[in-house]
């Protein structure tokens, strides 16, 4: 057989390894194990394949897909169609960034762990928060997270939760919840947000409410109402947040959030068929020693010089066993990592105009859709930052597949989890959407409802 | 060198957005939620920033850089195509809520991936959707309570066990799970100690939690004697596939007579680490637990096209957003297509490599089990630390001066001064003799000059950094005006005073 690329012994190496090692076969490095529980056969594969053969195989796989670069998109619901600038791509393929273990030598790692320094900083700049973590997976289990949090801080053994959040969080969070031993309560929404009174009388003995801002509907919930009506019950609120709404909306910190997470994907990572992504992790002061998952400190060299490690890790798994406040080792560092990159490409300035451009084209694209294709908007009175929703007179998901033959996909069939939403969609407009593929929409929308 | 924040100055952008002419301006926000205050993002040019994160790269040490035997994480070479794979726009801009007639492709990629997983774990069932090691081994508790519970056992089954080399994620999870955890000793062979599990396994146990070969890069010699008591008391067998490039194509966590496995697509399969992530968990299972299995599961319909199956009724819900880390199972996908059969020979280089480094170290560091090795072994610098005073540590950070990365240190617990070395199959001979060469140096270094490994490292960008002081004194975020500058030392008054964007 011929050398397989990613391997360096030659024959004669393995025969004085062998040697060295006092054994005559390969096969005797094995004896360990009992013959009964060995394969004794080869593995059912296919046979190896060169690279190229492989590039071959996999990209005709890719090209089977309808991404965003061949299908005008509006789908959010969210993971959203941001523009990635190059300057991430060049950035998270640096080898000794991308092929690095999570630093437990700082200094051999001072190159990501100020990385993650300086992407904590950025969070708590965005959020109005103490402390960040270094991500955790995504949107979803971040919030399972905090629940954990919320349990041991308060002592109490419920959770709530609003309707309007997304429906994937509240799955991960009510599966989380069974091995946490805390009862999940859903509040409903009222056309379109959230009722602080509702809130209110749902969070009596609970340890934490947590609500989206803005929530999957796209509208704005009256923020600072909910944490008030939380903070009142005695529950933390919790704030699942949109981070590239953040140059726009008030800082979840700066309403008096108790935690405030949420999907970083949006801000740096391609949508890329639903991961991998970072989840954010932000809390007061108060809570820095419940946080799970790593955290970078600075400090100082033997020489007085500034350097970062990994702290607080008596919080950690490897050091706590049982005990710890979660069992999160490997986290999404690389993806924060772009989130970082991404944040300082945008800076403040571009945040800002972001998050303005996302209200404006929404703003347009939801009066098209009304103008143009006689769509009725849902909760019409509410305030919408980049996503909305359209009633479409007709099964969403069959406007959805009526649509994507004529090349455009026009967003989420709601139906797909919010009983008596079978004819709502929801639309969301990135700044990488045009006013003009927004008029195509339009036209694709007018001409499918109308059938 | 600075942060980011302290080359900022204001009016300096990187970021250029569209500007779309006749647009209306944004609606108003309403007064209480719109933001007072811009957040301080660094403000710099585009080639500013290039070149802070080129220069923190220079600051770090990765596999491609040079060898990194850091134990139980399996660093291994990440092929440079599956970077070329994942980042194709069929799946890096692809949509997690596509219709399936739109993802046939990502749909296809994961069934296969799913196929491949079940036939090196031997096991029936995958799901992928866990996103790292350690979500997996929740996912799997959850799974085993799943399985108790539609047997009416759920009261009655509250114990986990756990042996004492076990990886702290192994605990963390059964609390995190709702179990208590039921230790159990290693005996002098290394072994789970079999006597010991005896008397703790009963039809109170739920399952056993075991790494195989275990962290001591040993491979249990007595698993089917443990695999009976088990399954004699109904419980189930977890595997932490944390070790599984000792096995592939050699002996299967479904042959040894496990129920749920994890895999680790980063260590084994080859997904980069990224400084800490991502990862990928995927669970395999046997047939019995499938049913629980999260949602929703990648199928192949009758027809030849792919699809999701959300109709589980006894599934334990979703540990993750969508069908889990896409972009990792292209990478693994396509670097398992690259060894297919030959997965086994991936196995048997790691062994060998292992083996071979500890034939050559094992005279001048203590040995705590001397058996052959699997893909990772554990010397320890007790004898070191008693006769002059250099630990573990002391030899971890001087071998940064031989260029490179230290052994997991203090790890398993159970082995003073540990140091566990996985070489992997990646490696030269050449790079493993000149690490040997490294580690018998500097064992003769702490009987000749001690203080060479003591103050180590001396040709890293920073030497060696205060942990105490970072966690005494939590600095976890830059503090602007008030933080102390490069030097350690508070920043003058004036500085703090400059004016903004100067």
């Amino acid at each position: 057989m011929t050398q397989h690329p990613f391997l360096a012994l030659t024959d004669s190496d393995r025969e004085d390894m062998l040697g060295a090692i006092g054994v005559d076969t390969v096969h005797e490095l094995f004896r360990d194990l009992p013959e009964a529980v060995r394969l004794g056969r080869e593995l059912d594969l296919e046979r190896a394949l060169s690279e190229q053969e492989v590039f071959a195989h996999v990209a005709a796989l890719a090209e089977r897909n309808a991404d965003a670069s061949r299908e005008l998109s509006f789908l959010g619901a969210g993971m959203y169609d941001h523009y990635v600038p190059a300057v991430v791509d060049a950035i998270l393929q640096r080898g000794e960034l991308l092929t690095a273990y999570t630093p437990y030598q700082p200094e051999m790692s001072q190159g990501v762990l100020q990385a993650i320094f300086e992407y904590q900083t950025a969070i708590c700049e965005l959020t109005g928060m103490d402390v960040s973590n270094a991500s955790g997976y995504d949107g979803t289990s971040v919030a399972a997270d905090a629940c954990y949090v919320a349990k041991h801080a308060t002592g109490r053994s419920k959770v709530v939760v609003t309707e309007a959040t997304n429906p994937q969080v509240r799955q991960v969070v009510k599966t989380y919840a069974a091995g946490f031993g805390l009862e999940i309560v859903e509040v409903p929404h009222h056309d379109g947000t959230t009722d602080p009174d509702g809130v209110e009388s749902a969070a009596s003995e609970a340890a934490a409410v947590i609500f989206q801002q803005p929530n999957f509907f796209g509208c704005l919930e009256p923020a600072p109402d909910l944490v008030a009506a939380a903070t009142e019950a005695g529950a933390l609120p919790i704030v699942h947040a949109d981070l590239l709404s953040l140059g726009v909306l008030e800082a979840p910190g700066r309403y008096g959030a108790a935690l405030t997470l949420g999907e970083g994907q949006a801000a740096g990572n391609f949508t890329s068929f639903g991961g991998p992504h970072y989840g954010f992790l932000a809390a007061r002061t108060e809570f820095i020693r419940r946080m799970p998952g790593r955290i970078v400190g600075e400090t100082l060299d033997a020489a007085g010089e500034r350097g970062y490690v990994l702290t607080l890790q008596t919080r950690e798994q490897h050091i706590r066993r049982e005990k710890a406040t979660s069992n999160i080792t490997t986290n999404q560092t690389l993806l924060a990592l772009g989130g970082l990159v991404y944040l300082t490409w945008l800076g403040p300035q571009g945040l800002r105009e972001l998050g303005e451009a996302c209200l404006s084209l929404a703003a347009y694209a939801k009066q098209r859709l009304e103008q143009q294709a006689g769509l009725e908007s849902m909760f019409a009175d509410k305030t919408t930052f980049k996503e909305f929703a359209v009633r479409v007179g007709r099964n969403a998901r069959e406007v959805v597949a009526a649509a994507r033959e004529r090349g455009v996909h026009p967003g989420y069939a709601l139906g797909r989890d919010y009983e008596g939403m079978d004819d709502i969609l929801l639309v969301a407009v990135t700044e990488r959407r045009t006013p003009e593929e927004i008029d195509r929409l339009a036209d694709v929308l007018a001409e499918v409802v109308a059938r | 060198m600075k942060l980011i924040y302290e080359k900022s100055q204001a009016g300096r952008r990187a970021s250029a957005l569209p500007r779309h002419e006749n647009l209306p301006p944004p609606p108003g926000l309403p007064e209480n939620l719109r933001r007072a205050e811009p957040p301080r993002l660094p403000e710099v040019p585009e080639f500013e920033l290039v070149r802070h994160f080129t220069e923190l790269s220079t600051r770090n040490f990765g596999v491609d850089t040079g060898f990194y035997p850091l134990g139980s994480c399996t660093m291994k070479y990440n092929p440079r195509i599956n970077e070329r794979l994942a980042a194709l726009p069929g799946f890096a801009r692809l949509h997690p809520l596509q219709e399936e007639e739109g993802a046939q492709g990502a749909l296809e990629l994961m069934w296969r991936l799913q196929e491949i997983l079940a036939e090196v774990t031997g096991l029936d069932a995958v799901s992928l959707q866990p996103a790292a090691g350690s979500q997996g081994e929740l996912t799997g508790l959850l799974l085993v309570g799943a399985y108790f519970a539609a047997r009416g056992e759920t009261e009655q089954r509250r114990k986990v066990v756990i042996p004492d080399t076990a990886h702290g994620t192994n605990p963390a999870s059964v609390t995190m799970a709702g179990y208590e955890l039921t230790p159990v000793r290693t005996d002098a062979r290394g072994n789970i100690d079999v006597d010991d599990l005896r008397g703790k396994v009963d039809e109170h146990t739920a399952a056993l939690m075991l790494t195989n070969p275990s962290t001591l890069g040993l491979f249990d010699e007595n698993i089917q004697e443990i695999e009976r008591i088990f399954h004699e008391a109904g419980a189930l067998m977890y595997y932490d596939g944390a070790n599984l490039n000792a096995v592939c194509g050699i002996s299967r966590p479904g042959d040894m007579g496990f129920d749920i496995v994890h895999i680790n697509l980063h260590k084994t399969f080859s997904q980069p680490h990224g400084g800490g992530g991502p990862g990928g968990g995927p669970v395999a299972v046997r047939d019995i637990v499938e049913p629980f299995l999260p949602v929703p599961a990648v199928v192949q319909r009758g027809e030849g096209g792919y699809g999701l199956d959300f109709d589980r009724p006894q599934t334990i819900g979703k540990v993750r957003g969508f069908t889990g880390p896409f972009g990792v199972f292209v990478r693994s996908y396509a670097f398992l297509r690259m060894w297919g059969p030959r997965l086994r020979e991936m196995s048997e280089t790691a062994v060998l490599n292992a083996n071979y480094v500890l034939a050559r170290l094992k005279d001048a560091y203590d040995l705590p089990f001397d058996r052959l090795c699997m893909h990772e072994f554990v010397v320890s610098a007790r004898s070191l630390k008693r006769q002059h005073g250099c630990t573990a540590l002391d030899v971890a950070k001087r071998l940064m001066d031989y260029g490179f990365h230290p052994p997991t240190i203090y790890f398993p617990l159970i082995v003073p001064e540990a140091l566990m070395v996985e070489p992997t199959e990646t490696e030269a001979r050449e790079t493993l003799d000149a690490f040997c060469d490294a580690m018998l140096a500097i064992a003769r270094e702490a009987v000749d000059e001690p203080e060479l490994l003591k103050e180590a490292p001396h040709h890293r960008p920073v030497q060696r950094l205060d942990e105490v002081r970072a966690a005494k004194q939590p600095v976890v975020k830059y503090g602007f005006a008030e933080h102390p500058a490069a030097k350690g030392e508070p920043r003058v008054a004036a500085a703090a005073d400059a004016p903004e964007g100067a």
